[in-house]
């Protein structure tokens, strides 16, 4: 059986794609994979793609869509097609993160401590002070190994011209890794020889990593009892804070199940209180101590954060991160990783718009229809502008928006992400992707090959988020020795 | 690994919640499906029973007819003894414990509720009701069915024990109290009774237990030596103390602090009431004999949760 039609649809245009170099010829690594495909009829991709669906809703890999009926679950849309990496091309990407992540992390040590950076002048402290997420409440708190962000993900995106440039940190609670895990699984079973025959670096290790990080934060412990802290089953990420649990074999508590007590956190089990060491919260500050911050969160733990100031239990991430994944404070980190580690950043950021600063504004202002606006407090895609699919209606509601709040937005230039082949009704079609590693910070900055690549499924959408019709797919790194 | 209060709490309430719905569709079963063949007064009466023994709520819902207050019992969402709020209830607690019980169970506890959902929206189960009765009791059996079959007999799993038997026990107590009078009135009459007692052991699902025991020949000292102090009939109230009992001395093994021994020692108490009790003229003590019952019931529900589920913080720190 020979397909030869299997790539009348797969049009190349101005993005880097994955696939195929401009001339249209595979790229190295993937030669085998399109030979494949060659093979398979768009029956039998179909035929794969309702056994990987149907898995996953049997299994309750689900999110829950916010804005429906309450209990809205739906599978997060996986495509069989995995998107390959190079290890050379790895390598830089995790020898980039790794220099960014240390830069960062010693930024967030150094505003709640003695403000270098701020009192040098190289971040200007108006824009640390004015962020929302700032928290004053850990000036001067030592944090267990002096690690504040334990678990990040950062979005990758790749130029027209190959390079991979950092779009977003997420250093807060990002979320995603546990379809990182489960695609991989899909994936094997879809295509078991040709996951044989490409040396795919493993991925599954995850689990075990993330606990070792979480272990090393409770020093002194020899068994430390290691809970992971859910919002609770309406969360739309419950289905992974489930699944870590269980790759950990820990328990999973909500705000209810935990008291504190002289400082101390416990749980309530049936056989009395058990004290808590270590605490991997998926929940995000405003709502983690009602005493603390918001009066009104019934999701956190009443004493929570004085417990935490007095050194009694380590939480993972630390409160108070969110300050460096600010999306304007995004712009200086270039130059947090000169002023710590005298090092050029080894990957880039992208081109970015501070609209505090008038002259960026005026520019931004005449040229929104070509620009991206973004609110620098939200995620997940929502409060975006993204110029050349806005209306004239969109834009000046953004203009309005911006010069009453212009620390609350920035621009960047619309960027073509990368493609890479996905299937979509039984043929191979290009689809703009991005890529979310995920970094443990624990004793070392470990990340695991690879990551979570997200797609957007719409054709020509470059909106990769699950809430907005975003998809997912397997990541393949190789080992040197295939290249 | 130790358990968390709140998912040994959700595994009882789940329990209990499938119990109570699988109570109110046989009673609503057996009272519309025993009503064809009596005459209008014995029919006032006997809804009349039935509301008492589901705890009819009428300043809250208004209404002296058959007809909506068995819709109301059934279908009403937001009444919150019907039917359909005790099965949504069941499956809540279920979904909170997703990671605790088997995924057989948890299917066949959504399949149940989804299948009740649909009936009750589309309005079809008017159209059949004993079926529709019937297939909720089914898919109640089916669920312990494979609770027994798929889950580990551990501390979940006896607490999930604990709340079936003490709902039971307690629905068993309800429905027995509304069903005094015909009970000890009318040991004189027995042709015109006959009928409700045959009725009332339905609603227990004793029936043919009880014809097997006793021959069809029924008498009310003997439905209630059955109904109440049985040893082997698995819906008696006896065999619910048993089970209870059974359940407390399983979960306290688990315990070293032992405080857990209190939920033990009112579970035994009312343990031994029953296995002693029942020997006396039982007509005559059986209003005092089912307050007894339900004071048990609820002070063994009160000690479960006071001991494992919200107990005070300082009660179980040593320093």
């Amino acid at each position: 059986m020979h397909n030869d039609n299997f790539l009348a649809q797969y049009v190349l245009d101005g993005a880097w794609d994955e696939m195929c170099r401009p001339d249209g010829s595979a790229r190295n690594h993937y030669v085998e994979l399109m030979r494949r495909m060659q093979h398979i009829t768009p029956q039998e991709l179909q035929q794969r793609q309702q056994v990987a669906d149907d898995t996953f809703l049997a299994q309750g890999v689900t999110f829950t869509v916010y804005g429906h009926e309450a209990g809205t679950e739906k599978i997060f849309p996986f495509d069989l097609i995995p998107r390959i990496i190079t290890d050379r091309e790895w390598r830089r990407v995790e020898q980039g993160l790794t220099q960014r992540i240390t830069a960062l992390n010693m930024f967030l040590h150094d505003i709640y401590h003695d403000e270098h950076i701020l009192n040098d002048g190289i971040v200007p402290r108006d824009l640390v002070y004015s962020c929302r997420h700032y928290r004053r409440e850990m000036r001067g708190v030592n944090v267990p190994q002096g690690i504040y962000i334990n678990v990040t993900g950062s979005d990758l995106i790749r130029l027209p011209n190959g390079e991979f440039v950092v779009l977003e940190d997420n250093l807060r609670v990002p979320s995603g890794v546990s379809y990182m895990l489960v695609n991989r699984q899909m994936s094997k079973q879809v295509f078991p020889q040709l996951f044989d025959h490409y040396n795919v670096q493993a991925v599954e290790q995850y689990g075990q990593m993330l606990l070792s990080t979480l272990r090393s934060l409770a020093p002194h412990t020899s068994e430390p009892n290691i809970v992971l802290l859910t919002p609770g089953s309406y969360n739309s990420a419950y289905f992974e804070h489930t699944y870590l649990a269980r790759q950990m074999g820990i328990q999973l508590v909500e705000g209810r199940d935990l008291v504190v007590h002289n400082n101390t956190v416990y749980m309530r089990t049936t056989s009395g209180l058990q004290k808590v060491d270590v605490i991997y919260r998926r929940i995000d500050d405003d709502f983690i101590d009602p005493l603390v911050f918001r009066t009104d969160s019934v999701l956190g733990v009443p004493g929570l954060m004085h417990a935490y100031r007095a050194g009694n239990v380590a939480i993972a991430n630390a409160l108070g991160t969110g300050v460096a994944d600010d999306k304007a404070l995004y712009a200086y980190v270039p130059a947090m990783i000169k002023y710590y580690s005298g090092q050029e950043p080894i990957i880039n950021n992208v081109e970015t718009y501070l609209l505090s600063e008038r002259s960026q504004r005026q520019y931004v202002l005449d040229n929104l229809a070509s620009l991206v606006v973004k609110a620098v407090g939200e995620s997940g895609g929502y409060g975006m502008l993204i110029g050349p699919q806005s209306t004239a209606a969109q834009r000046s509601e953004f203009a309005t928006r911006i010069s009453q709040d212009p620390r609350g937005y920035i621009a960047q230039p619309t960027l073509q992400l990368s493609r890479a082949p996905c299937i979509i009704d039984g043929q191979l079609e290009a689809r703009h992707v991005d890529l979310r590693p995920y970094i443990l910070y624990g004793d070392r900055v470990t990340i695991v090959p690879g990551g979570l690549t997200r797609v957007a499924l719409t054709r020509g959408s470059l909106v990769v988020n699950s809430s907005q019709g975003g998809g997912s797919k397997d990541t393949w790194v190789l080992y040197a020795d295939k290249e | 690994m130790a358990m968390l209060s709140r998912v040994a709490d959700s595994l009882y309430w789940m329990s209990r919640y499938l119990e109570r719905t699988e109570h109110t569709a046989r009673l609503l079963d057996v009272t519309q499906h025993q009503l064809i063949d009596v005459d209008i007064t014995a029919s006032q009466q006997r809804w009349h029973r039935l509301w008492q023994a589901l705890h009819y709520n009428e300043a809250m819902a208004g209404s002296r007819e058959p007809a909506p207050i068995v819709e109301l019992f059934t279908a009403d969402s937001h009444y919150p003894d019907s039917l359909v709020a005790s099965i949504t209830a069941a499956r809540e607690n279920a979904r909170q414990v997703r990671e605790h019980i088997s995924s057989e169970m948890w299917e066949q506890i959504n399949r149940l509720y989804l299948d009740i959902r649909q009936q009750v929206q589309g309005h079809h189960w008017k159209q059949a009701t004993h079926r529709f009765y019937g297939m909720v009791k089914a898919g109640s059996h089916l669920f312990q069915g494979i609770t027994d079959a798929t889950m580990i007999h551990d501390e979940g799993w006896n607490f999930i024990q604990m709340g079936r038997a003490l709902e039971r026990a307690n629905n068993t107590a309800s429905l027995l109290h509304s069903h005094l009078g015909i009970l000890q009135s009318a040991s004189d009459e027995q042709g015109v009774h006959h009928a409700e007692w045959v009725a009332l052991l339905k609603m227990c699902s004793a029936f043919e237990a009880y014809c097997k025991v006793h021959t069809p020949e029924v008498t009310p000292p003997r439905m209630i030596q059955f109904v109440v102090y049985d040893a082997v009939f698995p819906r008696s109230i006896r065999f619910c103390a048993d089970s209870i009992h059974a359940a407390t001395i399983a979960i306290d093994a688990k315990h070293t602090r032992g405080h857990g021994q209190r939920v033990q020692r009112v579970a035994g108490k009312f343990q031994a009431m029953l296995e002693y009790g029942g020997v006396d003229d039982q007509l005559a003590t059986l209003a005092h004999n089912i307050v007894q019952v339900q004071a048990g019931c609820s002070q063994i529900g009160a000690a479960l949760h006071e001991v494992h589920i919200d107990y005070a913080v300082d009660s179980t720190l040593s320093n």
